[in-house]
């Protein structure tokens, strides 16, 4: 597959500090990737270096099997973690402005805001000066000024952040419009419920390393140790003495439980058949959450 | 795109913004208003020739030198004349001028017989017109290269307060960024000085004083290529000192330096402009020979070769210039934390592109 997005062995330091070491990961056409990681993990930066805004102390960024150069940047769509337009434009004027840096005619960056305002809802503000819109309002400009240019490639720093869930959904439709294009799309937030919905492929970064990389549910799987949820009508206690079984937690009537390896959940089951009725008997996966909180260990 | 089309757009954003800025608009204005002022009122102030108040008899001589004659029975109430206010003075028989709180000049001159003069030195320009000019030029350039500079400031720093630049710098070279603006701050300063010169000499016109445009307009001719290497120069210094902050508030501070290579050569040409030795040296320093070089070409100190030497030592110092503030808008364009020193931002090479 060509239509890749490969970041290769990126190393960056800023004054003696290393903040990326050996990031590497795909972004691939036509899916959504969620880059998640803790404050100062490193995913600004790498965006930014995807973008051309820093250089790389070592490694590289290539497209399409090729290494970015700036006409091929140009075509991508951005969108940085701070927030910014010229307060003292029009919305329609400023993204006009920001396709036409991007390469397009006048005539056709003019069509393509009027269109991007509409179907991102702000049609009838578009001739109002930025700073006079509300945040959320100023958050949808910001998504406009990053799509107004039809972008090979979408990297999008918080995307979601400050805005209300109607937004978010708007937005959501939008990014999804322009992977079901070809286009692939990377973007960071650490709302990870946002990014577990949204996402078909996960990077999760911390220190500056890549710890986990590729499709959601193969990650979930993973990561999934084999935990199960059981709920009966006496007291669960006994499950402590149950050999292979390692207790997580338990409450009365409830517990969850890790097996060994090589323990049959079914012998479990059949255990607790046999002390009474069984309510609830069914494997965990786990939160987005959870995983990020144990790679991160 | 290329850089060139990059640069292009970039300064015609500013130079739209601008035109729709209220504050730029009306101070425009008012520049307008005081260089029709400046060249009209005198003239209107300065009046019709006085009514002189006389008897028919003494009336002949008044009327040959254009006053405006009122013609009275006697001398009393020629007198009566005066102090009523319906004549600005009197002629009565001596003859005597009455005049009412100061001598009536050009009644005087009317009666008296001026003698021949012959001057072996004239001066080539009238003193006045030598002091005024200069002064005029060096107001021009101090005042544009000032608000101008500051405009350059403001909308790099505005860039980075609102992160804006970062897309920015992502689709256009950094270097057309900083060259659009220059552009568009020159443009707009040239064409704001050529509507004031166009006002003043429209006002010229109607004053009836248009020999003043022939003696300046040599002078004029090597003003503007001096006003332009000199405002390339200080701009690239304001671009430099607005990228060090992040916040408009922080300008001031920052081009400190900057204001004082505005201001020094500013009084040093005010102050010194009838010092020889001074002015030459003035009048090659690149900071100072925008304001200078014209000057003497205007006084005829300067010999035909030397506008040329200034010229190309100003060329080339205005290049250094634009380099070293391009490296340093560069190098601080996007730390976004504190302000920038100088010698950090130098140091920073992001092989951005």
């Amino acid at each position: 597959m060509t239509s890749v997005l490969h970041l290769d062995g990126v190393d960056r330091s800023f004054g003696g500090r290393q903040v990326l070491s050996d990031v590497s990961f795909d972004v691939t056409a036509g899916r959504l990737t969620g880059f998640v990681g803790g404050n100062g993990a490193g995913k600004t930066t790498t965006m930014r270096i995807i973008l051309g805004v820093l250089a790389p102390d070592a490694g590289q960024v290539t497209w399409q099997g090729r290494q970015l150069t700036r006409d091929a940047r140009r075509r991508f769509g951005y969108m940085p973690e701070e927030r910014g337009l010229y307060p003292k434009m029009t919305t329609r004027e400023q993204v006009v402005h920001l396709g036409r840096l991007h390469g397009l005619g006048p005539a056709a960056a003019r069509r393509r805001t009027d269109e991007l305002l509409e179907r991102i809802g702000l049609g009838e503000r578009g001739d109002d000066l930025l700073e006079t819109l509300s945040l959320g309002n100023q958050q949808r400009a910001q998504i406009a000024a990053a799509l107004v240019h039809d972008p090979e490639v979408l990297i999008l720093d918080e995307p979601f952040s400050g805005l209300d869930p109607l937004a978010v959904d708007t937005v959501v439709a939008v990014l999804r419009e322009r992977a079901a294009a070809g286009a692939p799309v990377l973007f960071s937030s650490h709302q990870l419920d946002v990014v577990e919905r949204l996402c078909d492929d996960l990077v999760i970064i911390a220190g500056g390393t890549i710890r986990a990389a590729g499709p959601r549910d193969e990650l979930r799987a993973a990561y999934t140790s084999p935990r199960f949820e059981l709920v009966v009508d006496g007291d669960a206690g006994w499950l402590r003495d149950q050999a292979g079984v390692n207790l997580v937690d338990l409450d009365g009537r409830r517990a969850v439980f890790d097996l060994a390896p090589a323990v049959d959940d079914q012998s479990v089951l059949r255990a607790a058949l046999a002390r009474g009725p069984v309510r609830v008997f069914h494997p965990v996966t786990p939160s987005l959450a959870e995983i990020f909180r144990e790679v991160n260990q | 795109m290329n850089t060139y089309q990059a640069t292009r757009l970039v300064a015609a954003r500013e130079i739209k913004v601008k035109l729709r800025d209220k504050s730029f608009l009306y101070g425009t204005l008012i520049f307008l208003l005081i260089a029709v002022a400046s060249t009209v009122l005198p003239a209107l102030l300065q009046g019709g020739p006085s009514t002189v108040a006389v008897t028919a008899a003494q009336a002949g001589p008044l009327r040959t030198a254009g006053l405006d004659v009122l013609v009275v029975a006697d001398d009393a109430e020629a007198e009566r004349a005066v102090r009523a206010g319906d004549a600005d003075a009197a002629v009565v028989a001596g003859p005597t001028v009455i005049g009412d709180d100061r001598a009536p000049d050009d009644v005087v001159r009317a009666l008296s017989t001026a003698p021949t003069v012959r001057l072996l030195d004239p001066d080539a320009v009238d003193p006045v017109t030598a002091y005024l000019v200069p002064f005029a030029f060096a107001f021009v350039f101090f005042v544009m290269s000032q608000t101008f500079g500051i405009q350059v400031a403001q909308s790099v720093t505005e860039e980075k307060q609102t992160r804006i630049v970062e897309i920015l710098v992502a689709a256009v070279p950094v270097r057309a960024l900083l060259a659009g603006k220059i552009l568009a701050a020159g443009a707009l300063a040239l064409g704001q000085v050529a509507l004031i010169a166009l006002a003043a000499l429209a006002g010229m016109r109607l004053a009836g004083s248009g020999d003043l445009l022939a003696l300046v307009a040599p002078a004029l001719g090597w003003f503007v290529p001096f006003f332009l290497l000199g405002f390339l120069l200080l701009a690239a210094m304001w671009a430099a000192a607005g990228a060090l902050v992040n916040r408009q508030e922080d300008i001031a501070g920052a081009s400190t330096p900057v204001q004082l290579a505005v201001m020094a050569p500013f009084f040093a040409v005010v102050f010194l402009n009838d010092n020889a030795t001074a002015m030459r040296i003035l009048s090659y320093l690149p900071i100072s020979s925008p304001t200078a070089m014209p000057v003497r070409l205007f006084t005829g100190d300067a010999a035909g070769w030397e506008p040329f030497v200034a010229l190309a030592l100003l060329l080339l110092t205005a290049a250094g210039f634009l380099a070293a503030g391009a490296r340093v808008y560069e190098g601080s364009l996007l730390r976004t934390n504190g302000r920038t020193s100088v010698r950090a931002a130098w140091r920073q090479r992001e092989r951005i592109g």
